[in-house]
This record gives C-alpha cells, structure tokens and sequence, in this order.
C-alpha cells in the first residue's frame, strides 16, 4: 500500500508499470488489476481552462489517503493500493491522480477502485483553483457527484 | 492553552493569512477558535474542521498544544 503526493508531472501508465513490477511478493497471485486516470480538462462549468493549482493540508492529505487504503483493504479482499495525487501547477491534458488496486479477482477490484476515488475526492484535503484565459482564477467550489447528470 | 490554527485554500486567501494561534486559559471548541482567529468574519456554512488532522464538529473542544484547521470543501481527485 503507497500512498504519494507528487509536485512534478508524472506518466500513470510507467508510474502503474514500475509500480506492479516491484510487487514480487504478489507476483502470480492477482488476476485482477484495475487503475483509474484523472486529467486535467481544458474546460470546466462552461470555461476554458487554461492551468489549475492544487494545494493540499500537508500531513492531513497523507493521513487520510492511508486511511481510505486502509479502509478498502478492510471491506475487500486486495493485494494492494496504489495512489499518486498531483499538487502545484498543472496544464490541461496532465495527470492529477492515479488509483490502482490489485486483487485476485476482477469483482473486489473493479468496486474497491471506485471506493478509494470517490472517497477520496470526498475526504483527502485537496483544492483546485483554476487559472482562466483572462488571467482571472477561480477556487472550484465542490466535486462533481459521482453520478450525475454526467452518467447514463 | 495555546492552539495552532491553520487556514487552507479560499479560506486563507479571505482571511490574508494561513496560520496562527490562539492563546486561552478556559475550555474552547472549535467554533471558538474560529471567533478568535478569524478577526470576527463569520464562518462559512460550508466550512470543514480538522483537529489534529482528524475531521471534527464545531463543537468539538480542543486541547493545548492541538491543531485546528479551517478549509472549504475539498475538490481534489
């Protein structure tokens, strides 16, 4: 279980790669490897986005992203987490957060993933303000719900 | 009893700083320490509390030596 808050930008598909490669003592027992990407978009509520800041509560942030891995490794049945979370200046199309849990079987991963995300967007003390065309910079006010009028 | 006060996000920006102390001698909750930091602006309703990193209620009392943080709803992921 890892947990990490990176300044700089990262690749989620090496950071996944590199990551499941230095798991030897699971090698050969996980089926199942499910990750999630968020990225920085270039419009939000109806505006071009042009970069995004994210700040976080040093030593909070931490603690409640091993709480939540800790929590799904209590409901579900996993080999491992993994969490990156970007803070500083970001640019559209860049990574903000990388999820990726690893279990035997697709079911435990496929809802333990989703947990760790939604609950971390609900709980992790993170905050994006976004920068705009104009110059002008807006704090995001609160998450999108985890369905919505975005989900069919 | 002296309490360490922390500011995050919009918050910070409103008040102009992102950190200080509260010093008293009585019983404070957390709501307290909000009236005495925050240079009498009132709390936001949708203000969430830490106290030692920990998520809390306004009432909730602190201790010395605690660390109560004041932020907006948090928007990451």
């Amino acid at each position: 279980m890892t947990i990490e808050v990176r300044t700089s930008s990262f690749d989620p598909g090496a950071e996944l790669h590199r990551y499941q490669a230095g798991m030897a003592g699971a090698a050969g027992k996980y089926g199942a490897t499910l990750s999630f990407v968020g990225t920085l978009r270039d419009f939000n509520d109806g505006d071009t986005v042009r970069a995004m800041t994210l700040e976080h509560y040093p030593g909070m942030t931490e603690k409640q992203l091993r709480a939540v891995c800790a929590e799904a490794q209590r409901r579900w049945e996993l080999l491992d987490t993994l969490i990156i979370h970007r803070v500083g200046e970001l640019l559209p199309n860049e990574p903000i957060v990388l999820v990726a849990v690893w279990s035997a079987h697709r079911a435990e991963a496929f809802d333990a993933c989703r947990y760790l995300i939604e609950e971390l967007k609900t709980r992790a003390p993170f905050w994006k303000k976004e920068q705009r065309p104009k110059d002008d910079a807006r704090w995001v006010e609160h998450n999108t719900p985890a369905t919505g009028k975005h989900s069919r | 009893m002296s309490i360490q006060v922390l500011f995050f996000a919009s918050l910070r920006e409103r008040l102009g700083r992102s950190a200080g102390a509260v010093e008293a001698a009585g019983a404070l909750t957390a709501a307290d320490v909000w009236a005495r930091a925050a240079g009498g602006e009132p709390m936001p309703v949708n203000t969430l509390i830490a106290v030692n990193m920990e998520y809390a209620e306004p009432a909730r009392e602190v201790k010395d030596g605690d660390e109560v943080a004041f932020f907006p709803p948090v928007t990451g992921g």
